[in-house]
């Protein structure tokens, strides 16, 4: 339900969300489960059979408790959208998730700040997944092209035996400011734990993003991978940390950086440990500029530099 | 179509190419023939422009134009392309991509045609990465399929065969021969005389330059006779061309 006096404020997160790349008749279909929130408003909250949303609106901004019902099929993704339109602010997102026993749902969330010079846009998530549950999540940020933006999502993710969590973390439009993404997966028997993030830094962006998975039951198995592309003077530490604590446990830890130009930095921290002799945790990190090899072979299909450049950018970020 | 006059190129004091010519007709595949070593995928940067590579002196003129000082873009643009020994990777672009950034004015249905001509199954690659999970040979499949996709005036094919298992090489053979009938001529590279079959004529190629052009079954014959058990590699002795 649209609250009538906030329906101006609506429009303009609706088609702010299709500018970051939203499809915005998602947020317009009835049998789509949606949350719209600006600032610290709740604009739209339309759960569906399965799935609940309660939200709580606080001074800075909302609380969402998310329940997936037990052995709940969501048929279509649910979209959360998240944004802040006015140049400067604040937004803390406290999101509890609990996809019970046996639930499947896809999630995806845009996080839409256009405007922002000044903005602060902070998560805070504790999720549960079930036994045998499956939970996507996608979010994709939007952040202008002035870089005056702090993004600092937190997510502490438990994936019960046989459950699956799959996240995205995309930002590659517009300008990243100041990034620190901190999400750490604890999976039991037989959970699985993929968690990607992909960013492009320009400007004097800073990214920080650290990525923990601790495989701590039987036959857990975790993949922690970035994608990373600066150019300008954009900063960037990776850390990607995988624990193999129990027998048959699999993890690896895939990180790659691409620095075009040559004032950007990139650093990579791929930590692997492993505490049980029958766990295996691999790593692979690669730093380095775009591979000439790539930009001539494009280049010789008639693309020039630029083009040939953007093309390969925009595959390690895909 | 190309004309190549005295190119040399000398590395870190070490003479690489050595003032070779090289006449390729518009129509024509042009096989060059050489043993490892003997400068082949260096002629193939050179005219491309790839690698860096600038030639110490010479020509390379293409439809009339000195094109060495031109970027890899501007003699792509001109109708000029390389299919590479080992094609790159590029982690994110599909097969799909690939082919249709390649493609010279032509329908997206083409695309599939274009796999099948070099035996690929549609289905199962135009959605994939063109990354480490495909085997080398399906990777140069699909480099010869994206120069098919381009329609060049001049394709410049190094070592197309390598990789290629002995069920596949028939087809792309036949691929190289539909490349040329679509109006592409060919500067075929290899050090196979079974692939350059397929050519109008052979160069072979030796320290860098040039010793022999003639028809294929000839010329690959002197090949075989004389390259084949040469001990002095990389030192040419004196031939007619």
């Amino acid at each position: 339900m649209i609250r009538y006096s906030v329906e101006k404020e609506y429009q303009g997160m609706i088609d702010a969300y299709e500018m970051a790349g939203g499809d915005k008749r998602a947020l317009q279909t009835k049998d789509v489960a949606k949350l719209v929130v600006h600032e610290n408003r709740v604009l739209a909250n339309d759960p569906i059979k399965g799935l609940k949303i309660e939200t709580k609106e606080t001074k800075s901004g909302v609380s969402v408790k998310l329940i997936v019902e037990e052995g709940a099929k969501i048929p279509r993704p649910v979209h959360l959208c998240f944004g802040l339109l006015p140049k400067e602010g604040l937004q803390e997102i406290i999101m509890k998730v609990d996809a019970k026993d046996n639930s499947e749902v896809s999630v995806i969330a845009h996080c839409i700040f256009p405007n922002a010079v000044k903005v602060i846009h902070k998560m805070d998530a504790d999720i549960n997944i079930g036994a045998n549950a499956r939970f996507d999540y996608k979010e994709t940020h939007y952040h202008g092209e002035s870089g005056g933006i702090e993004v600092i999502p937190k997510a502490k993710v438990k994936v019960n035996k046989g459950g699956v969590w799959q996240s995205t973390f995309a930002l590659s439009q517009g300008m990243v400011g100041k990034l620190d993404y901190d999400f750490e997966v604890v999976c039991l028997e037989k959970a699985i734990a993929e968690l990607t993030v992909k960013v492009y830094g320009k400007g004097t962006d800073d990214i920080k993003i650290w990525e923990k998975i601790h495989l701590n039951g039987a036959g857990a198995r975790g993949l922690a991978k970035s994608r990373v592309v600066l150019g300008d003077k954009a900063r960037a530490e990776v850390r990607g940390e995988t624990y193999g604590n129990a027998p048959y446990a699999r993890g690896h830890v895939d990180c790659i950086e691409l620095v075009n130009g040559t004032e950007a930095v990139a650093t990579a921290i791929p930590i692997v440990s492993v505490t049980n002799g029958k766990a295996k945790v691999t790593h692979e990190a690669a730093i380095g500029s775009i591979d000439r090899k790539q930009v001539e072979t494009l280049m010789a299909r008639g693309l020039d530099e630029d083009r040939a450049v953007d093309v390969i950018v925009k595959g390690i970020l895909r | 179509m190309l004309e190549v006059q005295n190119l040399q190129l000398t590395l870190n004091g070490n003479s690489i190419i050595n003032g070779l010519d090289l006449h390729v007709d518009r129509g024509e595949i042009h096989g060059i023939l050489g043993e490892n070593g003997t400068g082949k995928t260096t002629i193939a940067n050179l005219i491309m422009g790839t690698n860096n590579y600038k030639p110490t002196a010479g020509k390379i003129i293409f439809e009339g134009q000195d094109i060495a000082g031109l970027s890899v873009s501007q003699r792509a643009q001109k109708g000029i392309t390389l299919a590479w020994q080992e094609p790159a990777r590029v982690e994110g672009l599909t097969v799909r991509d690939y082919l249709a950034l390649s493609r010279h004015n032509g329908q997206a249905d083409q695309l599939e045609r274009f796999l099948l001509m070099v035996g690929l199954e549609p289905a199962q690659y135009l959605d994939r990465d063109i990354d480490a999970t495909l085997s080398g040979g399906e990777r140069k499949r699909i480099e010869m399929a994206s120069v098919l996709a381009m329609r060049p005036k001049l394709a410049i094919l190094d070592e197309p065969d390598s990789g290629i298992d002995i069920v596949a090489l028939p087809l792309l053979l036949n691929s190289i021969m539909e490349m040329n009938k679509q109006g592409s001529s060919v500067l075929l590279i290899t050090h196979s005389e079974r692939v350059t079959e397929i050519s109008h004529r052979v160069s072979i190629l030796c320290a860098g330059t040039i010793i022999r052009t003639g028809p294929p079954a000839e010329t690959s014959l002197w090949f075989k006779d004389n390259c084949r058990t040469c001990l002095h590699i990389n030192e040419p002795v004196d031939e007619p061309k």
